[in-house]
């Protein structure tokens, strides 16, 4: 989409504070951490609750999920519009946006779209067991020094090294 | 104390969700500005080619941990009204290990997922759908494995309780932790010929 050569990205350090300064201006602001697959969960409730007022109502879980108040009003689903725009703006100030399929060398692009598809559920189920994900657990329970969220990020980075090495001609 | 806002009636709804938009936008250009809205750059973390991944979390986890210990400290944000996530120890464990092979299935989680989307990327867009699906398929399964989803509760549970030290002595050895894999990831990284993701 863009003409110019794409800036190359921030240095890691210097973006991990000005992360972690965005994490802090939470807590202080409305005494919550960052979130994203709270949204998904609002998100799916909500589907499932079009399509059936009492089944959503009869799960605990999704029941729980829309007890905000609507989509728009639920605190994680304005975030999470907000990381698009973000993201978004971000990429268009360095001439990063572009249509394509990130992937591997060797990878073709519907193999690609299956395996990204496929992870995400089986790491869409994985964040319902476990609550939340590298957002709500990880960075933010992780900052509050929560038991279940460094529990969380240490099993999460184990089974990752060991599929990415089962997947290393997916990727490299 | 003067925070969290929201709890000493500072800000109401609607500067609640003000804020939470702020917050997204900000959050999303840093995800984007590290460049962990690219699938290869956030998988070469496995590969231990390139560490940003690794850099970007605990440098944000140092620093958000770092400010609220600080502004406890000084009697400016009261950390008692600030959600800190419940333990479940067992359906995280297994939660979080089924979230890895995810994860690096889909080369990225729920949050890069969203930014990768935004900037074009189909594969972002493709993990976007899996990953709503996958909360869908798990959320209506949920109710057959309540036993287990609800197993090892322990509420609010947090590390320096837990270790029996105080919250200083944990913020310091997550602190030192930091450090010491700042100074590992760049050897690793030097080592492999620091082939980083432009």
């Amino acid at each position: 989409m863009s003409a110019r050569a794409p800036r190359p990205y921030a240095d890691p350090y210097l973006t991990g504070v000005g992360l972690g300064l965005v994490l802090l201006a939470a807590f202080v602001l409305v005494g919550r951490g960052l979130g994203a697959s709270g949204a998904f969960a609002t998100a799916a409730a909500t589907v499932v609750d079009a399509a059936s007022p009492a089944a959503a109502r009869a799960n605990a879980f999704f029941a729980d999920h829309l007890d905000a108040g609507g989509l728009l009003r639920d605190w994680l689903v304005v975030e999470i519009l907000g990381v698009m725009i973000g993201g978004f703006a971000s990429a268009a100030l360095a001439g990063r946006l572009r249509l394509a399929v990130d992937r591997g060398p060797r990878t073709s692009i519907a193999e690609r779209v299956l395996l990204a598809i496929g992870g995400g559920a089986v790491m869409g189920a994985g964040a319902v067991l476990a609550r939340g994900c590298t957002s709500g657990q990880a960075l933010t329970g992780g900052a509050l020094l929560s038991v279940g969220s460094w529990l969380f990020v240490g099993a999460a980075f184990a089974t990752a090294y060991g599929a990415a090495w089962a997947l290393r001609r997916v990727w490299t | 104390m003067t925070a969290p806002l929201t709890e000493t009636g500072a800000l109401g709804a609607a500067g609640a969700l003000a804020a939470a938009l702020l917050v997204g936008i900000a959050f999303g250009w840093c995800l984007e500005r590290a460049g962990l809205g690219n699938a290869r750059k956030l998988v070469a973390q496995f590969y231990l080619t390139d560490l940003a991944v690794f850099k970007v979390m605990f440098s944000a986890i140092v620093t958000a941990m770092l400010g609220a210990f600080w502004l406890s400290r000084l009697g400016v944000l009261d950390l008692s009204l600030v959600h800190v996530p419940e333990t479940w120890l067992l359906p995280q464990l297994a939660g979080g290990a089924q979230f890895g092979v995810g994860m690096a299935t889909a080369g990225l989680c729920p949050g890069t997922a969203c930014v990768s989307a935004a900037t074009g990327r189909g594969d972002g867009l493709a993990v976007v759908a899996g990953f709503l699906a996958g909360v869908l398929l798990a959320g209506a399964a949920l109710p057959r494995i309540a036993g287990f989803f609800t197993s090892t509760a322990r509420g609010v549970d947090t590390l320096p309780a837990r270790l029996g030290v105080s919250q200083g002595a944990v913020v310091l050895l997550i602190v030192a932790l930091a450090l010491a894999g700042f100074a590992v990831a760049g050897r690793i990284e030097r080592a492999r010929g620091a082939r980083r993701v432009a």
